[in-house]
């Protein structure tokens, strides 16, 4: 079988690099963080006061790492 | 007051990126000596000046151009991958602190890529597996490095900082490595590792709101306290997972 060429197979390392950095075996953490950015759009864009964005962002950020260490809590006791 | 807020902010940056810094290069440092000990250091050295230059190049490449990305994107997008980035950190740190993970062994590491280079054939001449090995060793340590660099430096307005705290931080360890050389297991690793991955995390925080134009109580001041509120959430966590699995601990503490 033919060998991809130079450009492609480091365009392929290179985004084989982010999805491991970015994803890579904690799947939950990287959707959290897009669901949290979401979320806290909304309450900046609905006009909310802007302190309420900043104690939804640090609630949410502290309660996906919860949800991230109790998933590999469960994967233990398995 | 502007000094202490200024300070408070410095801290906090020069505290995460000496940090990460030093941590990844206790890891590039454990592969390259494992290489060099075990293959020759020609190739070692080759493999390990190669990647630097490709690094180099790297920076050369990204760095002006994130500096002409509108701060507020800039500043959403950084604090994304930071949040990410450190969420991971923190969670293995939390894992391993609480027993559920092994911790990070530099000299198990070191046993494990000696008998990995010592099993594969020598070559004379310019050694391919060593300067693969050392190469791969050193660029990818080295990314996480320039990101960690780029990323909390051109955000923070202060890249020259970021660029300096890196700089002494791979030197320190180098030398302490080179002169202590397999007594890297002695670096305090995985203590370190989890507080760069509370600074990683309160920084993610921080500038993705910083991005998403919140208001931060107390501005600049509040990123110290987003610090001292992840100390006590890990803290907590670790305090969690160790009381919820107390056969698991007694096993790993034996």
């Amino acid at each position: 079988m033919k060998q991809p060429s130079l450009p492609i197979r480091l365009l392929k390392g290179f985004a084989m690099f982010w999805w491991d950095f970015l994803v890579g075996d904690t799947p939950e953490i990287f959707v959290a963080v897009v669901l949290i950015i979401g979320v806290v759009s909304l309450v900046s864009v609905s006009g909310h006061a802007h302190s309420a964005g900043a104690a939804v962002l640090t609630v949410l950020a502290v309660l996906a790492l919860g949800a991230s260490v109790w998933r590999a809590n469960r994967a233990v006791k398995k | 007051m502007l000094g202490v807020t200024v300070s408070s902010g410095v801290f906090v940056l020069v505290g995460a990126v000496f940090l990460a810094c030093a941590v990844e290069m206790v890891e590039a440092l454990t592969i390259v000596l494992a290489v060099g000990h075990t293959r020759g250091w020609r190739s070692a050295t080759e493999g390990t000046i190669v990647a630097l230059v490709a690094l180099a190049a790297l920076v050369a490449a990204f760095g002006p151009a994130l500096v002409s990305v509108p701060l507020n994107v800039l500043r959403l997008i950084v604090g994304g991958v930071l949040l990410i980035f450190g969420m991971q950190w923190l969670r293995k740190s939390i894992l391993r602190s609480s027993g559920l993970k092994a911790k990070h062994d530099e000299d198990e590491i070191y046993k494990e890529t000696v008998a990995e280079l010592s099993a594969a054939p020598t070559s004379t001449g310019r050694d391919r597996l060593a300067f693969v090995m050392a190469f791969k060793g050193v660029f990818l340590e080295g990314l996480e490095v320039v990101i960690t660099v780029l990323t909390l430096g051109t955000s923070a307005h202060r890249l020259g900082l970021a660029v300096v705290t890196a700089g002494v931080a791979i030197v320190a360890v180098g030398v302490v490595g080179i002169i202590v050389a397999q007594q890297l297991s002695s670096v305090p690793e995985n203590a370190m590792k989890m507080a760069v991955g509370i600074l990683l995390v309160s920084y993610g925080t921080f500038w993705t709101g910083e991005g998403l134009k919140v208001h931060w109580p107390g501005g600049d001041t509040m990123l110290p306290g987003l610090v001292g509120i992840y100390v006590v959430i890990t803290f907590l966590y670790v305090t969690w997972l160790r009381s919820s699995n107390p056969r698991q601990i007694s096993e790993v503490s034996v």
